[in-house]
């Protein structure tokens, strides 16, 4: 009756908890190093930042049975034309705008962040920007100035102004244009873009 | 300016000063507590638990503030946004649970290792390093909130990143804190006896604090920056934090019930087991949609389920562990919060996780009120109910190891704290939870997650009504929160009676 079993006494689980835990983590070790080298910026998961430069659509593909980023013929930005090292410096200035103006605690980006916003993983495919001819004035007016270009669809809920130069709000619109072309794994389901026919 | 100003700016400092002076000791004459019953390191975890307790005041008074403008979006536009509310609310959580963990391990570190903290000077001088920080940082989230998109916003005004918004020179602020309590646990140990409870506390304190730094980098392309920003979350609150509350309850269940030492540390292990064999992985639920590779809906979402196991095991030791003895205990607020976590652990973070952590799911709950409805939950469940029963076992001693039973004075107090705090945050739940539901369906499912869906969602009435509930439940919470405050400054004053010595079971 004294007798504890094996499976019962203190050092077997320590060794468990020891062996589990070092096991786990290596995996986890060797998991993070293979996502990290497919989600590199160029890589197919992820595209490079040049790809502002292109048109992005998010389609349903019938064989994979989920939505997936479309990239097609050139759709330049502002324009122009930037090259891998220009684009980068401009998403870079978008993605730290998106930072230092705090958005990721109104809005969610990738789904992730706070819930009083609208999701950003895809707006810049999203349907509220009327028409692919308007859309990249539009967004510039709404972040530089939000509270007279206000989108509210009804809800009252303003984004304040947040002080966002011209130079940030392309880069933040170059952001955008880049994050929407990510594989995220048909997350969000169901999206129609700007693209659509009605 | 003349002198006659300055003079007349001085005197009216000094006046000042003395009156809050004067305040000061009418307070401490009121609340009658006499530090001569603590230890040394126990002086310094008094400090955490004032302090947490001040933060936690801060995470509701702002999460009221942002829960006001779900209702109504003009309220403080412009001068207080929801961004500002909203990110004070959750920093203040997570600061003051963390100060929290602190204050409950240099509660027990003489205790457990039994002998004197070895760097009681330095713990000191840490304390109010990250007390000043910590104060100059939320000042900087108040009165400057944003800054240009260049670096230096991101060193000097906030970071951007949910619930490590902390700007740079905090990060490192933090991890110089984090390392000298580190320092301290770990000699403190060596000088004296080493245990299980030691082992575990010590692995675990090196896994947080190097956590931490994987979230201190900037990163241009955002499915890396949250890939790395995961490791912090995630490795915290459903790994590291949860493995620091098992050494907590572990410690606080042989001193409240007189649970075996042998018992509790072959379930801690067992614990550790569950915890980081599921927890590890698990964090493979955060990267279904990020654009991490497709192999992470498989993995994440088997590990992730797995999770609630090791909270069910905790709840099955708190309920035996208590019935084994009766129900007999010296601290029945404590142990009454003790059992509120256990409970609060495995729905919040273990049902309510678990609801929504599949992707076939979660591809219609990811970034809706869902997480919102988990979070409030889980962090109450998991982690401020098991601080706040230190907070009881910490104030009796305090008065002398006085007892604090079913006869004592006004228990009513305690127990309608225990009530509001867990139903408030309970009805949170339930209304953040509905909204999340309408939200799946409508936003997600129905109009496919477009800005127009959003908005469609948000103007529900079942949405609408959800967020009136949950300002209501939050006014509920902080009825509580200051009815425990008042009971944690009054329970016990003029108690005569001392609690009977807990004698380990047999």
């Amino acid at each position: 009756m004294n007798e504890i079993p094996l499976w019962a006494s203190e050092t077997f689980w320590k060794k468990t908890a020891i062996w589990v835990t070092a096991g786990s983590f290596l995996v986890l070790v060797v998991l993070t190093m293979d996502s990290l080298s497919k989600t590199s910026a160029g890589s197919k998961r992820v595209p490079a930042y040049s790809v502002i430069n292109k048109k992005i659509d998010y389609q349903y593909n019938k064989e994979l049975h989920k939505f997936m980023p479309v990239i097609s013929e050139n759709e330049l930005l502002f324009g122009k034309e930037y090259t891998e090292q220009e684009a980068l410096q401009l998403v870079d200035l978008g993605k730290k705008t998106t930072q230092a103006k705090n958005c990721m605690n109104c809005h969610t980006l990738l789904g992730n962040g706070a819930y009083y916003a609208p999701d950003l993983t895809k707006a810049w495919l999203d349907k509220g920007w009327v028409s692919k001819e308007v859309r990249e004035d539009m967004m510039m007016r709404f972040l530089m100035d939000p509270e007279k270009n206000a989108r509210t669809f009804g809800s009252n809920r303003k984004m304040p102004n947040l002080n966002i130069t011209e130079q940030e709000a392309k880069g933040i619109i170059a952001f955008l244009k880049w994050m929407s072309s990510i594989d995220t794994n048909g997350f969000p389901y169901n999206f129609k873009t700007i693209n659509a026919e009605e | 300016m003349n002198t006659s100003g300055i003079n007349g700016v001085i005197q009216k400092a000094t006046a000042l000063y003395e009156t809050s002076q004067v305040c000061m000791n009418d307070f401490k004459s009121w609340v009658q507590l006499d530090s001569s019953h603590l230890s040394d390191g126990q002086r310094l975890a008094v400090k955490y638990f004032i302090v947490a307790v001040i933060l936690f005041f801060a995470q509701i008074l702002f999460g009221l503030l942002a829960a006001t403008q779900f209702i109504f979006p003009g309220f403080l536009y412009e001068i207080l946004d929801f961004s500002v509310n909203r990110m004070i609310h959750i920093n203040a959580m997570i600061v003051w649970m963390l100060y929290g963990f602190i204050g409950c391990v240099y509660w027990f570190l003489e205790d457990e290792s039994g002998t004197e903290i070895v760097g009681l000077k330095l713990g000191n001088i840490a304390f109010w390093v990250l007390t000043g920080a910590v104060t100059l940082v939320v000042l900087v989230y108040l009165l400057v909130q944003i800054g240009p998109g260049k670096d230096s916003s991101l060193w000097f005004i906030n970071e951007g990143r949910e619930y490590i918004e902390a700007p740079r020179w905090a990060d490192i602020g933090i991890v110089i804190v984090m390392l000298i309590f580190f320092y301290n646990v770990v000699a403190t140990f060596i000088k004296g006896k080493w245990s299980g409870i030691a082992g575990v506390l010590t692995l675990d304190l090196v896994a947080l604090a190097g956590l931490y730094v994987a979230g201190m980098f900037y990163m241009t392309n955002i499915t890396h920056e949250q890939y790395w920003w995961w490791w912090v979350i995630h490795l915290w609150v459903e790994a590291t934090w949860e493995v620091l509350v098992g050494v907590i309850m572990a410690w606080s269940l042989m001193k409240l019930l007189g649970v075996r030492r042998k018992i509790i540390q072959t379930w801690l292990y067992i614990e550790v087991a569950l915890m980081f064999g599921s927890g590890i992985l698990g964090l493979g639920h955060h990267y279904f949609w990020i654009g991490t590779p497709e192999y992470w809906l498989t993995i994440g979402g088997f590990f992730s389920a797995l999770e609630p196991i090791p909270l069910v095991a905790m709840v099955v030791h708190a309920v035996y562990d208590t019935g084994a003895n009766a129900f007999k205990n010296s601290n029945h607020p404590a142990l009454a919060w003790i059992i509120a976590q256990a409970f609060g652990n495995f729905f919040g973070a273990g049902v309510w996780g678990f609801m929504h952590t599949l992707p076939q799911i979660n591809m219609f709950t990811h970034g809706t009120q869902w997480s919102a409805s988990h979070g409030h939950l889980a962090f109450f469940g998991a982690y401020a109910t098991i601080n706040i029963a230190f907070f009881y076992l910490a104030i009796q001693h305090w008065r002398g190891d006085v007892w604090m039973g079913s006869d004592s004075q006004n228990t009513w107090r305690w127990k309608w704290a225990l009530g509001l705090l867990n139903g408030g945050v309970l009805g949170m739940t339930i209304a953040l939870l509905i909204a999340g539901y309408e939200q799946s369906f409508i936003e997600r499912a129905v109009e496919g997650s477009t800005w127009g869906g959003y908005f469609t969602a948000q103007n529900h009435p079942s949405f609408q009504s959800a967020m009136v509930w949950r300002l209501f439940f939050g006014g509920v919470t902080f009825a509580g929160f200051v009815l425990l405050v008042w009971d944690l400054l009054t329970i016990g004053k003029g108690e005569t009676r001392l609690a009977p010595e807990i004698i380990e079971m047999r």
